[in-house]
């Protein structure tokens, strides 16, 4: 189990060149390999969505991805989100709607909800809260997660 | 952030009372905050836990070469003993690993070593342990029986602590109400599920000797005092730092073994050491809670006035005492405040707890108080019931509404707006036009039902209160430095640790209005031993009262100084000096001077004071307030299918009186994450043991915390009455919601229930025990 292989993530951009075992999860790799710590890990089986990332356009839970998976995609971290000092709308409506409180949830939902965006710029206000629903805060009571990325959508959509 | 506008009356800007972003919040959107387990060690620890409930270890086999810590290897530590030195408490110790006896499934046994999580983690699935397995006992009730299995030899019958009041005249009282009501309410076991688990890492430094405990705790000084004494070392050898901290909710209130062990293996070692909880372990192994059965019953006179209460607690604490609280904080607390909101002298009630083979139980969110103001509240709309009125006409005629008011058990209320707050709420929600529509909808087949909530909330109490309950460790008051430092930058070092609250914004908005600076020029020092005066951390909605006071009185000390330096300065009457813009300004002058060129001169021109002003500009405030008693009225609506028995809230909707309100958003979204948590407690959150003591609920799958999807939309009312014992009129509300919600919920799905007959006083109200309980009626009735 412990034999590691050369592998190359491309995080935000930019390549890390490093070498893991087989078993090691994306998560642990952007986390401990690549030493972007802004993804969090808050379960490991893939149920609280605090990891979530976007790999190729997509969100993903990086607790249930294997590290090896991701080579040659083009993986986003919440470290890549903001241009410089200014802020993704995203990350700057979860400031203005206080849509976080201790920040452990916060880089996945920003993740999540910025992936789906993308993806789907008119998704429904209903569509939206199931896709919120695939994360878990204990702070917020998600009013004002649901709030901030109402109030972004409608920002990303002009 | 928007400059404050002067207020109408041309006072001072303002900065309390204003939603103000989070200055908190720009690290942490951008994934550059720094959570424990953002460290690397040189070792990883990965604890080897019992898979029985009961038992004698007979042997732990380690792997050849491998490096696997057991409690042979620590003699000379202490075991945690926490205490209380009233209500017949047993004093019970807790070895750091098990040593000889398993007590609980998931109890650490033995910590393996090595240089990576992976490794630790293959080499602990090699260590053998043997186990002679005895029956566990995981039932309060079970554990109370005759017979029962003894969990720990001090605390025979397995009872840990006994407390019991009984006013005078209860008797006397009791046995004129014209009606007895009763409810045997039972509250299953939960876990606060921070979204960080546990996580510690320490490191020793070869040059100092001292380790550096970085970990994810509520309590940072707390942690130090109590591992320098299990470890018999110098507090000054431990620095201990709390960085950002991912929730608590009371769950990191508490001291863990493996924090300890953490420390001691950094020394031994003499190297870096870290340990990450996985859910798993968090689930079974970190502190649980609000395992209670609770029978009430309230004497009523003909007029449905409440004459007399009593009460039975039976709080399950698991298998050993948390620290510093002990395991009375559950039961003790459910004693105290029972009576709520209500105005009722005679009281009478049992308060045991109770020793089994479960996990720890500790302090989270609402402590007790989700528990006793759900049977409560329950118990009034049974009350109403059998008077046949409304549950607002019940609450009018029993809420407290002469102030200051002292309850059967001696506590005193500050003012309130108890029945003020019930009758915002019951206009907001519209109450005729709700009953029309679940008529309506009960024609067609479809179940809706309300339930009130009002309750009282009591936060910010200093050391008297926790002294009242006779704990060894009595935390309470909190010190605040204020300085300006010679640039002109305002910093504040703070005893408390909050992680979440936003402490450093509201904190800040309290010291700009008293010096005239903006609160993004203030900084907020935290969680870190080395730099932060001894203090007792985040918990029971304390820190805006508690540290809020002692810097509003640090913060003030700084002005008077800033206006005498001013004073001598700019040569004017220091009754003439205004502090605004970050200048001291002579009234109706155009003449002033910097914060910053104050600072400079009384730190390097301090001769020219002539010895009237001592150099330097640091001031230290410290508070110990009595305590003070937010309130509120929850309503919920909600949505019952009888035939899966599926429970959505529809609409919720709170009238609260929190004091005055230093940050609007940050109070709201206080209330927010409360009434979610409340709502996982009322409808989904439970830890199921099987009864071989195995939990069941072991990942989020099966232990479900409330998404988005289960939150209805909340509505908010306020009421701000300001507090005359906090001096900065503040009231804590850290904990309101999930004190309310169980009870609004409940009592929601027992109106709906109506028509089937039935009624279900157990939390969490799922839909199977929702079905169990309709099919039984159904039974009953077709029998």
């Amino acid at each position: 189990m412990t034999d590691k292989s050369p592998l190359t993530l491309t995080i935000n951009g930019r390549d890390h060149a490093i070498a893991v075992e087989a078993r090691r999860t994306l998560a642990d790799a952007i986390r401990e390999d690549c030493g972007q710590t802004g993804t969090h890990i808050g379960c490991e089986h893939g149920i609280c969505g605090a990891c979530t990332v976007i790999v190729d356009g997509e969100p993903v839970r990086s607790c249930l991805m294997f590290a090896v998976q991701a080579e040659g995609r083009q993986i986003r971290t919440v470290e890549g989100l903001a241009d410089g000092e200014t802020l993704h709308v995203m990350q700057q409506a979860f400031m203005d709607h206080h849509g976080l409180q201790c920040g452990f949830c916060t880089p996945g939902f920003l993740m999540l909800a910025v992936g789906v965006l993308e993806r789907e710029p008119d998704i429904s206000d209903d569509d939206l809260l199931d896709v919120l629903s695939s994360n878990l805060c204990r702070c917020t009571g998600y009013q004002n997660i649901i709030k901030a990325v109402r109030a972004a959508a409608d920002e990303m959509r002009k | 952030m928007n400059a404050p506008t002067k207020g109408s009356h041309g006072e001072a800007l303002k900065w309390v009372g204003r939603a103000i972003r989070r200055l908190e919040d720009p690290a942490l959107v951008t994934g550059q905050g720094h959570f424990t387990a953002d460290l690397s060690a040189a070792h990883w620890v990965r604890f080897v836990r019992s898979p029985n409930a009961a038992g004698k270890i007979d042997s732990i086999k380690a792997p050849d070469g491998a490096m696997v810590i057991t409690a042979a290897d620590l003699k000379a530590v202490k075991k945690i003993t926490p205490m209380l030195h009233k209500f017949n408490y047993k004093a019970v110790g807790q070895s750091i690993l098990a040593d000889g006896v398993v007590r609980f499934v998931g109890e650490a046994v033995a910590a393996v070593v090595a240089a990576s999580e992976e490794e630790a983690e293959d080499i602990a699935d090699l260590v053998e342990l043997n186990i002679s397995a005895s029956a566990p006992v995981v039932d309060a009730r079970d554990a109370l029986a005759d017979g029962a299995p003894q969990i720990h030899a001090e605390a025979p019958g397995n009872v840990i602590l006994k407390g019991e009041v009984k006013t005078a005249g209860f008797d006397e009282v009791w046995a004129s109400a014209a009606k007895i009501v009763r409810i045997d309410a039972r509250s299953h076991r939960q876990n606060a599920t921070p979204m960080e688990a546990r996580a510690a890492h320490a490191a020793y430094d070869r040059a100092s000797g001292r380790v550096t405990l970085t970990c994810t705790t509520q309590m940072p000084h707390l942690m130090r005092t109590a591992i320098a004494d299990l470890l018999g070392i110098a507090e000054s050898d431990l620095r201990v730092i709390a960085p950002d901290v991912g929730g608590g909710f009371g769950q990191k209130m508490s001291l863990c073994a493996e924090y300890v062990l953490l420390v001691w293996l950094a020394r031994k070692l003499k190297s870096s050491v870290a340990w990450t909880e996985d859910r798993r372990e968090n689930l079974i192994a970190s502190f649980h809670a609000r395992d209670q059965y609770v029978t009430l019953e309230g004497a009523f006179d003909k007029d449905a006035k409440l004459l007399a209460l009593r009460a039975d607690v039976v709080s399950n604490v698991g298998a050993y005492s948390c620290f510093p609280t002990t395991s009375g904080v559950e039961p003790l607390m459910a004693m105290a405040e029972m009576p709520g909101p209500y105005d009722v002298q005679q009281y009478q009630c049992l308060a045991r707890g109770v020793l089994t083979n479960t996990c720890t139980m500790a302090a989270y969110r609402g402590v007790s108080r989700p528990i006793i103001t759900f049977t409560l509240e329950r118990l009034m709309d049974k009350a109403a019931k059998a008077f046949k009125i409304d549950p607002v006409d019940i609450r009018r005629r029993n809420l407290i509404d002469k102030f200051p008011y002292t309850s059967a058990t001696g506590l005193i209320y500050d003012e309130a707006t108890y029945k003020a707050t019930l009758e915002m709420a019951a206009h907001a929600i519209d109450l005729a036009a709700f009953r029309a529509r679940q008529k309506e909808a009960c024609a067609k087949g479809r179940y809706l039902g309300i339930g009130l909530a009002t309750f009282s909330e009591r936060t910010g109490y200093g050391s008297p209160a926790f002294a009242a309950r006779g704990m060894a460790i009595t935390p309470g008051w909190e010190t605040v430095h204020v300085s300006v430092d010679p640039s002109g930058y305002v910093e504040a070092r703070i005893g408390s640790s909050p992680h979440g609250q936003g402490l450093r914004t509201t904190l800040a908005q309290i010291i700009a209005d008293e010096l005239g600076i903006p609160p993004d020029l203030i900084k907020i020092v935290h969680g870190d031993t080395d730099t932060a005066p001894y203090g007792w951390g985040t918990f029971a909605s304390r820190s805006l009262v508690i540290s809020g006071g002692a810097t509003l009185i640090a913060a003030r000390k700084v002005r008077a100084k800033l206006i005498k330096i001013a004073g001598h300065m700019l040569e004017a009457a220091e009754s003439d000096i205004v502090l605004e813009d970050g200048a001291a300004k002579v009234a109706g002058t155009d003449r002033s001077v910097t914060v910053a060129a104050m600072a400079r001169e009384i730190y390097t021109q301090t001769h020219r004071f002539k010895g009237e002003l001592e150099p330097g500009l640091s001031e230290s405030g410290t508070y110990d307030p009595p305590g003070t008693f937010s309130n509120a009225c929850h309503i919920a609506i909600v949505q019952l299918d009888p035939e899966t028995g599926f429970v959505k809230v529809e609409r919720y909707l709170v009238a609260e009186d929190a004091g005055r309100i230093i940050n609007p958003m940050i109070a709201d979204g206080q209330v927010h994450g409360g009434i979610a948590q409340g709502i996982g407690n009322a409808l989904l959150e439970e830890i199921v043991y099987d009864d071989a003591g195995g939990i069941l609920t072991a990942n989020l799958a099966d232990y479900m915390p409330p998404t988005a999807h289960e939150m209805p939309p909340i509505e908010l009312h306020h009421m701000e009455t300001p507090s005359t014992q906090s001096i900065t009129k503040a009231k804590g509300l850290g904990e309101g919601g999930t004190i309310g919600a169980p009870a609004a919920v409940l009592n929601a799905i027992n109106d709906a229930l109506t028509p089937f007959n039935v009624e279900i006083d157990t939390i969490p109200a799922t839909p199977q025990r929702i079905r169990a309980a309709i099919r039984e009626a159904t039974a009953k009735q077709s029998a």
